[in-house]
């Protein structure tokens, strides 16, 4: 006989699975969910893939991707003047071209938020919906194995230092072993971890690591149980796992957050992160989200690319559409 | 403007070298037809296209003699793997003209590019590709040592699938060693004129194809004509029944593939989406101009309204337009006639009392146009439920156990197609294994490969089209 264990009174879980919220029912609900057929899901997905995105509606898509991006930088080599760097392009992308829009935020790991901060100066901002946000990877990314308690410190340490955004990543060993309610806990932790001084939050997005979870039922019931223990956005992956984000792992996330919508009216992000290199690949998500949640998600606080070489290929493009030539790599900066 | 009005996308037409006027294909050369001839016009745009020729007795006449010759002096002696070569040619030279292949297809049929150059092209040349591989080994067709060719075979083919349907046809006659004439459709013969330059490129022996332009009056006299040893028909049921009348008796080889009333049946386990998907692809794909169309959709009734609800959101996103636009999910209607029919059956599915839905689309002015529809509330008894639309016209019922579902499935005087939606794999086939139909898919629709056979139950005709089967159709005996 198992105990049944009682899971963290989150309030979207209370809220749809009623208040005797355990493990067991917890588990039941996440194994009620419909399957995904694998073939006909990939199908869709290459079908929106051959959709033909041409002149200005090109030029609109280039420019919202880069509002979209989230500069990234996750190295253990990364050091202060790298930030720097990266926050000076995430700020001016194409020194050519002042039309060119800023990226929504930049993502670092937690002992850089500071230097972060500091270079965005008054570009940071810091709970405002104008300016550049600051994102921290926590939770002992990218493998997530360590304490909880660990978690917890990595996670409020972060907060603390200024980061908008905190990018968790679930416990993948106690997923794939059944234990959903440790996973669960988890997030919530982490969430109440994410508030502020003054209550508010950071807004905290949920990794899966989808390449790890390996199949799209594991991917389906993940997506649901991070948004029901309280995440703003559900994120693919890490970057540092392969396969990173593929365009059907996208748009099945994209189907939970327009069910879960369906259901409660609420709207969460999605963001697919690493191995999204190309202007012809971005273009591809876009027009998924736009065909699978509505337009209404194109918008930084509900879509997100999590990328960093994307940047550079997209202002190539933008010239190419300005100038009629294709530039080359001498002409975007390396940062 | 919203990102989701793409901009426009469209396919150049620059590819393609119409000439005015076409002829009839005999001997490999194109020659002017007796009859008067006619304009087929885009149904997109109703601009014209080109003239085409329209073949009488006369024609009719010289074509099936040019065959018989090419049928007795070559194409009967020579060596499969010969015959094998031909066609290789064929389908590589499908392949190098590809684009221009689908551009015409779209021009002329009004079928979405995205649907011609992914679909329909790709297939025409697999068809080529995969019955050359059996020409040189017929022995092993399971039809006994050396099986005979059977002569000169007529074919008739619809407007849905021009150049798919002349494939389906000419590839495994040809394998087999007979010579054909074939009368495509009146509104959609460009491609299949196309073709019979593709024919003279190929180098194929003179009079082994035939291609014979026309109307109705040319397929009839095409197919009593009495030096036909084979008749192909793929067309609708009423037409199918004439042909089976008019060569009772003559000794001649046929085979029907005629219309269907396909059952799509989604259970609760269905995965959502993919239901979803394909539930669209079933009705809409080819704007439902598809003998085995899933225009009836049966889904149990514990999931009837979140179904119904999914599939009219994912209606809202489909692109109705320009056939040319690469961003065009659904076209034109072929024809006036045809579009006559399918607004008479709704105007009835609604008079019977069936609740119709269409998203908001607008509708070019110009060419011949449908909005996807759904009919929710049908009885078995209405006639959208009955009657083949042949168009973008879903009718969804509803059922409560899998004994009803087959009963409902099978409650038609069709049986050409049919689709199982589940989880679970067990269910599936035994489904599958009540449900007369002679294809049945599961976990998808509409898909189609050469090796696998393709035919009719009841009054969706006899014979089969595709894998070993579709070659025993044009060769003496039968599959043993």
């Amino acid at each position: 006989m198992t105990i049944d264990r009682a899971v963290s009174p989150a309030q979207r879980a209370l809220e749809v699975l009623g208040d005797d919220l355990t493990e067991s029912t917890l588990k039941r609900y996440l194994d009620g969910i419909p399957g995904v057929d694998a073939v006909g899901l990939e199908q869709r997905a290459a079908a929106l893939g051959t959709r033909s995105i041409k002149t200005t509606s090109k030029a609109w898509a280039l420019d919202r991707i880069i509002e979209l991006i989230d500069l990234t930088t996750l190295e253990g080599a990364d050091t202060p003047g790298k930030v720097r760097s990266l926050v000076a392009k995430a700020l001016v992308p194409d020194a050519g071209d002042p039309s060119t829009p800023r990226v929504a935020a930049v993502c670092v790991y937690g002992d850089m938020v500071p230097y972060a901060v500091e270079a965005l100066g008054t570009a940071h901002s810091a709970g405002t919906d104008e300016g550049v946000n600051v994102a921290a990877v926590a939770t002992a990314f990218p493998s997530g194995r360590a304490s909880l308690a660990v978690k917890l410190a990595d996670t409020a340490d972060a907060v603390a230092a200024g980061a908008d955004e905190i990018d968790m990543v679930i416990d993948r060993g106690a997923f794939l072993s059944g234990r959903y309610g440790l996973v669960f806990d988890e997030i919530v932790a982490v969430k109440e971890a994410c508030r502020r001084a003054d209550g508010s939050f950071a807004h905290l997005k949920v990794i899966l690591e989808t390449g790890e979870l390996n199949t799209y039922d594991n991917v389906r019931r993940a997506s649901w149980l991070s948004i029901l223990a309280g995440g703003d956005f559900i994120k693919t992956s890490t970057g540092k796992v392969s396969p990173a984000a593929t365009l059907p792992v996208t748009l099945l996330m994209l189907e939970v957050v327009r069910d879960w919508n369906r259901l409660t009216g609420e709207k969460i992000g999605v963001k697919p992160a690493g191995g999204i290199r190309s202007s012809k690949d971005a273009i591809k998500y876009l027009v998924t989200v736009a065909e699978t949640v509505g337009e209404e998600w194109l918008q930084p606080h509900l879509f997100r690319f999590g990328a960093s070489s994307l940047l550079n290929d997209v202002l190539l493009q933008r010239q190419k559409l300005r100038t009629g030539h294709y530039s080359g790599a001498d002409y975007v900066t390396i940062d | 403007m919203s990102f989701l009005e793409y901009a426009p996308a469209p396919e150049s037409t620059a590819i393609l070298d119409l000439k005015p006027e076409y002829g009839l294909f005999i001997g490999n050369e194109f020659v002017p037809g007796s009859g008067e001839s006619f304009v087929t016009i885009s149904p997109a745009t109703e601009k014209p296209i080109a003239r085409i020729a329209n073949g009488d007795a006369a024609d009719v006449d010289r074509a099936v003699a040019a065959a018989r010759r090419a049928y007795d002096k070559t194409w009967s002696r020579m060596s499969g793997r010969d015959r094998g070569k031909y066609l290789f040619r064929i389908a590589r030279l499908v392949q190098e003209r590809a684009r221009e292949l689908a551009v015409a297809e779209s021009l002329d049929n009004g079928k979405p590019i995205k649907e011609s150059r992914d679909v329909d092209v790709p297939l025409v040349a697999a068809w080529f590709f995969y019955y050359a591989g059996w020409a040189d080994k017929l022995d092993h067709a399971g039809l006994g040592a050396n099986p005979r060719s059977l002569g000169v075979a007529a074919q008739v083919i619809p407007w849905n699938f021009p150049l798919l349907m002349l494939a389906w046809k000419i590839a495994p006659a040809l394998a087999a060693g007979n010579t054909v004439v074939l009368k495509p459709a009146e509104t959609t013969s460009l491609t299949a004129l196309l073709f019979a330059e593709i024919v003279q490129q190929a180098d194929l022996p003179a009079g082994v194809v035939n291609i014979v332009t026309g109307a109705g009056e040319t397929g009839r006299l095409l197919v009593n004509h009495p030096d036909v040893n084979k008749v192909a028909f793929t067309g609708s049921t009423a037409v199918g029944r004439e042909i089976a009348r008019s060569t009772a008796g003559t000794g001649k080889k046929l085979t029907l593939e005629l219309g269907g009333k396909a059952a799509n049946i989604v259970f609760d386990d269905a995965p959502i989406d993919q239901a979803i998907e394909g539930i669209v692809n079933g009705i809409f794909f080819n704007q439902g101009h598809v003998c085995c169309a899933g225009s009836r959709l049966l889904v149990q009734e514990s999931i009837h309204d979140d179904v119904v609800d999914r599939l009219k959101s994912r209606l809202e996103t489909l692109r109705v337009g320009d056939p040319l636009d690469k961003n065009t999910d659904v076209g034109a209607i072929n024809s006036a006639e045809q579009l006559a029919r399918i607004r008479e059956l709704s105007e009835i599915g609604e008079a019977e009392g069936a609740e119709r839905w269409s998203p908001a689309c607008d509708l070019p002015e110009n060419g011949f146009w449908f909005a996807p529809t759904i009919f929710t509330n049908v009885s078995t008894s209405h006639r959208i439920a009955r009657e083949e639309i042949f168009g973008p016209v879903l009718s969804v019922l509803s059922f409560r156990t899998p004994a009803e579902a087959i009963a409902k499935a099978n409650n038609t005087p069709y049986g050409l197609s049919a689709g199982i939606w589940s989880d679970k794999g067990s269910r599936i086939l035994a489904v599958a294994d009540k449900l007369r139909a002679g294809v049945i898919w599961a976990n998808t629709f509409n898909r189609f490969d050469p090796a696998s056979p393709f035919g009719g139950y009841k009054e969706s005709g006899y014979g089969r089209e595709g894998g070993r089967q579709g070659l025993a159709a044009y060769l003496k005996g039968g599959l043993k």
